[in-house]
């Protein structure tokens, strides 16, 4: 697999870049959208255990970040009052303590089938806890959760956790702990193991494994880093809901992951940073943001169920071959009519948008800066018009891309038959 | 020494139909014991039973003289039997060295382990390298098995089997569907990796039993109807009737 190649510097950019980042982008908005990306990081990477690597379609992975993510608001809480001292640095550990447990618990249940079955017994135990987050209001604080104070505890180093740079750099830290953690997984026997079970239960039986132990082994592992997020979400917002258990989040991590495509161990990095920043990003400028966010969804399903890491892989070979300028005129070709349908796409929803939610289109509108009038036919039939044009432009100009794929794939492999691979087991394993 | 593989009035019916109708038969250790019968006769039924993969009706099997009844495939496994399957059965969307290596694992002692990092093993390392030699994939040892030809898949399959160093190796037609220079190569790789275990293979090519085989049972209808050398199965009157008559002249 390609990713064994790509060695340690992929992660000296990780690291350099979760340092820089805060310092190139200042502003409040940019901080706290980092914060959120670093936790969403973790929990879609602890996802993709269960997913991509276990092959376990998890219905219910919020259960293990929530749980722990109110366990910490209690925790900060009674610190905040003076029942105990702990270091809010190591919280996040606690609340991966916490996820370790109930995954112990549930995920014995859960685990016990695989495949479909266990999809429905994730989405059942996530039903459960939400159920149960009513009967407990003191502990689940009902509709208004559990608020709390991270600005608690002992302060090392005049670190108080006051600042949100500070909070950053706590979240960065565990971010890159834990991916390390969990790429480190992907190369224990366990982690293959896990790969096997997913190719090939049965198989995997009369080499000596037991599939459902190897499923519930990795499960415990990927609620251990779901709740190290949890800890962290409640550090972040200081604030944990019923919301954070509830399907709705378990649906969220799951996106993420298959955006950022699960058949690689980068993918659901991509997919968190990705969805969180359409999520914070597009909430801020269009009340249809999960309409969009739905729509690309729906496109990556249909087009690339792979995922972005998917795409980036298709194009490696290339890449490395220095092809990809080839393929390069071809992308900016194509780039035109999907950006004209996308403007004419985009200029239909957010009138239908405005006129269902001004009441009959009253006022003015703006789309891309321009002043528009919903209620006479002309902008509606521009943004169609756009619509058509960038449909048929694409019809039109894919054939091209095409063709450069091919010389790029016969020159490709005029350069493997050339020079063949060196054929040694395991070479950067 | 108590025989390798001993099953004592096997019997399986899936719903009503009898498939294994009170099987006895002992395997002794080191040999090299063929398994031979017309189509449906049960004979990858029985390789289902003895391994694991399917519960018996009646009857009990035991590996090396301990019970192994009914016992989950992966406790079978442990206690040193390996089994391939008629129908590929591999982990497609990981490497051949991979397929290996995943076999190689528990025969090793690293049972779940998460602590240690698999690249770091030099002994599962070589062994699996040793493996892929063997089965002649070195040289597509970074191919996704999903993507080998027929013929490599197979000897995958062997690999995949043999990798843990199990003491009594199960084949289910390793040769099925090569071709002639194909199964030569099978053959060799078969007597090559069964030099000092037991092993029992179920094959039609005949000229490849009677070559390699120093016993032969033959099963018809879920029964086992002689064992034996194979000069003596050759001059068995029932066998000729039932089987080999029509075999030989095919
Ligand atoms: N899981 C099952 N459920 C029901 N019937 C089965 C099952 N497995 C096998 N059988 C039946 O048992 C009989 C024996 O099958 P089996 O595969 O053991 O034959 P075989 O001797 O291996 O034949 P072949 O030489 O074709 O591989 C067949 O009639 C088959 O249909
Ligand atoms: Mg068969």
């Amino acid at each position: 697999m390609s990713e064994q190649r790509s060695g340690i510097t992929p992660w000296i950019v990780t690291i350099a870049l979760a340092i820089a980042l805060p310092l190139l982008f200042n502003k409040g908005f940019s901080l706290s959208l980092f914060c959120q990306m670093g936790i969403n990081i973790i929990f879609a990477l602890s996802y993709n255990m269960l997913l991509g690597q276990t092959g376990m379609l998890s219905f219910g992975h919020a259960v293990y970040f929530g749980l722990a993510a109110y366990f910490c608001a209690h925790a900060l809480n009674a610190m905040g009052q003076g029942a105990f001292s702990f270091p809010v640095t190591l919280l996040p550990l606690i609340g991966g303590v916490i996820g370790l447990l109930f995954g112990v618990v549930l995920g014995y249940i859960t685990t016990k089938r695989s495949g479909t079955p266990f999809a429905m017994i994730s989405l059942g135990i996530g039903e459960l806890v939400a159920a149960g987050s009513q009967m407990f209001p003191d502990f689940f604080g009902g509709e208004a959760g559990i608020s709390t104070n991270r600005v608690v505890g002992p302060k090392a180093l005049g670190i108080s956790y006051g600042p949100q740079i500070q909070v950053y750099y706590l979240i960065a830290a565990w971010a890159l702990l834990s991916a390390i953690a969990m790429y480190a997984f992907t190369k224990t026997p366990l982690g293959r193991m896990a790969n096997a079970v997913r190719d090939n239960a049965e198989r995997a039986q009369f080499v000596g494994y037991d599939p459902q132990r190897v499923r519930y082994l990795v499960f415990i592992v990927a609620s251990f880093f779901a709740g190290v997020a949890g800890a962290l979400s409640a550090i972040n917002f200081e604030i944990v809901t019923v919301e954070n258990v509830g399907l709705a989040a378990s649906g969220f991590v799951l996106f993420m992951a298959f955006m950022g495509g699960t058949g690689s161990f980068y993918g659901p990095v991509i997919g968190a940073i990705l969805v969180t920043f359409l999520q914070v990003a597009l909430s801020g400028y269009t009340k249809a943001w999960l309409l969009y966010l739905g729509l690309f969804f729906l496109l990556m399903v249909l087009f690339a169920p792979g995922g972005i890491a998917s795409l980036i892989e298709l194009h490696r070979p290339a890449w490395r071959a220095r092809q990809l300028g080839k393929l390069l005129p071809g992308y900016v070709a194509l780039l035109v009519p999907v950006l004209i349908g996308f403007a004419g796409a985009v200029g239909l929803i957010e009138m239908i948008y405005f006129v269902e939610t001004s009441g009959g289109g009253e006022g003015e509108m703006r789309l891309l800066g321009v002043s528009v009038d919903a209620r006479q036919p002309t902008a509606w039939m521009v943004c169609f018009a756009l619509v058509v044009i960038g449909v048929l432009g694409f019809r039109q100009l894919r054939p091209h891309l095409l063709r450069r794929w091919d010389d790029v794939t016969l020159a490709l492999r005029a350069a493997e038959t050339r020079a063949p691979s060196a054929a040694v087991p395991g070479v950067g394993t | 020494m108590s025989a390798a593989l001993e099953l004592k009035q096997v019997r399986k019916s899936f719903g009503k139909t009898a498939i294994i109708n009170g099987v006895n038969l002992e395997v002794r250790q080191g040999e090299r014991h063929a398994i031979i019968g017309p189509n449906g006769a049960g004979k990858s039924t029985l390789f289902n039973l003895i391994s694991g993969r399917f519960a018996l009706t009646s009857g009990s099997i035991s590996l090396k003289g301990k019970d192994i009844t009914n016992h989950a495939p992966f406790e079978i496994n442990r206690r040193g039997l390996s089994r391939s399957f008629q129908v590929t059965n591999i982990f497609p969307k990981l490497s051949v060295y991979e397929n290996v290596r995943c076999a190689v694992l528990w025969s090793q002692g690293h049972k779940y382990s998460f602590w240690r990092h698999i690249g770091k093993l030099a002994s599962v390392r070589e062994r699996a390298e040793k493996i892929v030699r063997e089965i002649g994939l070195a040289h597509r040892a970074d191919t996704l098995a999903g993507l080998l030809s027929y013929a490599e898949q197979r000897a995958l399959e062997i690999g995949v089997t043999i990798a843990g160093g199990a003491d009594v190796i199960l084949l289910d037609e390793p040769t099925a569907g090569m071709s002639h220079s194909e199964t030569e190569h099978a053959v060799a790789l078969v007597r090559q990796i069964s030099e000092g275990r037991t092993l029992v293979i179920v094959e039609h090519d005949m000229g490849v039993v009677f070559s390699l085989a120093d016993r032969i049972s033959v099963l018809v209808y879920g029964e086992v109807i002689a064992t034996g050398t194979p000069p003596e199965i050759r001059a068995n009157a029932r066998v000729q009737e039932a089987y080999l008559g029509t075999a030989t002249h095919e």
